[in-house]
């Protein structure tokens, strides 16, 4: 039915990137991404891989640099916290309230009250990937045995000694659980990035009068794919990053993977 | 003179000049503040309506796997994949099967909430103690009995947390829905619909911003209020 929508066909074909022929729309838009063409609006060519690697360049970069930055601040401060057992309401609520502002309204807020560009783009990425990151390294913290980090204690090791050889190593599971979900949470608002005026994979998504029906929908399957891939990726890196002696039980390891889900109940 | 006096008390009035300089203008947001309520109207619809079909799906799934436990890891694959869609992506790959309108945004916002509520479903009832299921069964409760009178409601405050964040989750989605051509507050942040250059205009984002949080924090209060009532033998042990 209507998947049989078949791409219109452009006028032109004088800049020598040709046109696409009618064809269903999936198809047309896997076209897009493989193979340069006329813009809707005619005059410049559009698609191709040379521009999706350029956008998916300029998406994955601002996307890791907010992602290293929201680490750099959070797990540090997560597992102090969790160390001193001090902070709990804020590091909890510091998630639910991540997830009640929309990542639209606090990129708008930023666009209307700071201004466009890449520092303002970033920010409200990290801004972003804070809060699952904070949570989860606070939450991995807490869960690690009293009893080891008293032993640790016991065998002389400094408060300092203890948060890097005991409790992270334990907490980098249920860590690197909320990296993934920043990571890949990240990576999908980076999407709306043009309408901050920063160029992005969203670009042919935002403006469909240039790129037309292919352009978005096959720069959506790219971003799609991408997010796929992060999300595998982190997943297995977590794994990795498991200590052995963790996996021993290997259901625990495994329940931590959306545990960023799953708040505790009040009671 | 007078007529400048009179110009700047018209523009204290409208808040024309503050709208002129993009300031934040209590006075436009108290003039306009009508175009905002069919926005907010049609981002409770699409949540109410994605929330509700997402939970008959996920309660059915976790009932589905109670019963026969090895489909939780496919499910929750299967889920945890939708899940990781980026909602732009999502709306715009439905586009060419459901069409521009509520209905893809309908569609996506039920994928996200899926995995969210199956999970909490199926933790819930698992964590339901073995004692209690085995009290009940020796008192000659059939199968169904045992699961409408007490896994479910020993399994309702998990339930109801996910369903928690499955409302945060989906207003916070919600605003996207425009992708698809639907309505809700996201449109209104972003279009010029509001006559004023949307994305840019301080007062715009601030009102439809601000109503969106206010949706997710409300939503969330309720529910947090309903699981009182709903549970009130917690409220009794509870110190």
């Amino acid at each position: 039915m209507s998947l049989l929508i078949l791409a219109q066909a452009t006028g032109g074909g004088s800049l020598g990137c040709g046109n696409p022929p009618q064809r269903p729309i999936f198809i047309d838009a896997f076209d897009f991404v493989v193979k340069q063409r006329e813009s809707v609006s005619g005059g410049v060519c559009i698609g191709g891989p040379k521009e999706i690697l350029d956008l998916a360049a300029t998406h994955l970069l601002i996307s890791f640099i907010a992602v290293a930055i929201a680490v750099l601040i959070s797990v540090p401060l997560g597992l102090y916290l969790g160390h001193k057992g001090k902070g709990e309401f804020m590091a909890i609520s510091a998630s639910n309230v991540g997830r009640a502002v929309p990542s639209l309204a606090l990129l708008a807020f930023f666009v209307a009250f700071v201004g466009v560009g890449y520092v303002n783009v970033i920010l409200v990425l990290t801004l972003l990937a804070i809060p699952p990151i904070l949570t989860n390294a606070y939450v991995g913290v807490q869960q690690v045995d009293r009893d080891l980090v008293g032993a640790a204690r016991g065998m002389g090791l400094t408060e300092s000694q203890i948060i890097r050889q005991v409790e992270l190593p334990l907490a980098m599971p249920t860590v690197f659980a909320g990296l993934r979900t920043s990571a890949v949470a990240v990576v999908a608002t980076a999407t709306i990035a043009p309408l901050a005026n920063v160029q992005s994979l969203g670009t042919p998504i935002i403006t469909p009068q240039t790129y037309g029906l292919a352009g978005q929908i096959g720069a959506a399957l790219v971003v799609a794919l991408i997010t796929l891939v992060i999300d595998a990726g982190l997943g297995r890196a977590q794994r990795l990053s498991t200590p052995k002696g963790l996996t021993i039980n290997e259901r625990g390891a495994k329940r931590r993977r959306f545990a960023f889900l799953t708040p505790r109940t009040e009671s | 003179m007078i007529e400048v006096l009179a110009q700047i008390q018209f523009e204290k009035r409208t808040g024309a000049g503050c709208v002129a300089e993009n300031g934040f203008c209590p006075s436009w947001i108290a003039n306009n503040i009508n175009k905002y309520w069919t926005p907010l109207l049609e981002h409770i619809y699409l949540t109410v309506v994605s929330l509700g079909l997402g939970f008959l799906i996920a309660f059915s799934l976790a009932l589905l796997a109670h019963r026969r436990r090895w489909l939780t890891g496919p499910i929750t694959g299967v889920t945890g994949a939708l899940y990781t869609v980026p909602s732009v992506a999502a709306f715009l790959l439905l586009l060419p099967i459901t069409g521009r309108g509520n209905l893809t945004a309908i569609v996506a916002l039920v994928a996200y909430t899926l995995l969210i509520l199956f999970r909490n479903i199926t933790t819930g009832l698992r964590n339901v103690p073995a004692d209690v299921v085995d009290a009940a069964r020796g008192m000659g409760l059939t199968d169904g009995q045992i699961l409408r009178q007490v896994e479910l409601p020993l399994a309702l405050p998990e339930i109801l947390a996910g369903v928690r964040i499955a409302l945060t989750t989906t207003v916070g989605l919600a605003t996207l829905a425009f992708f698809a051509g639907g309505g809700g507050l996201g449109k209104q942040i972003y279009s010029e619909s509001a006559g004023t250059g949307g994305l840019f205009f301080k007062s715009n984002v601030v009102v439809a911003g601000g109503l969106a949080v206010l949706l997710a924090a409300f939503g969330d209060l309720l529910i947090l209020g309903g699981q009182r009532l709903a549970l009130p033998w917690r409220r009794v042990t509870a110190t």
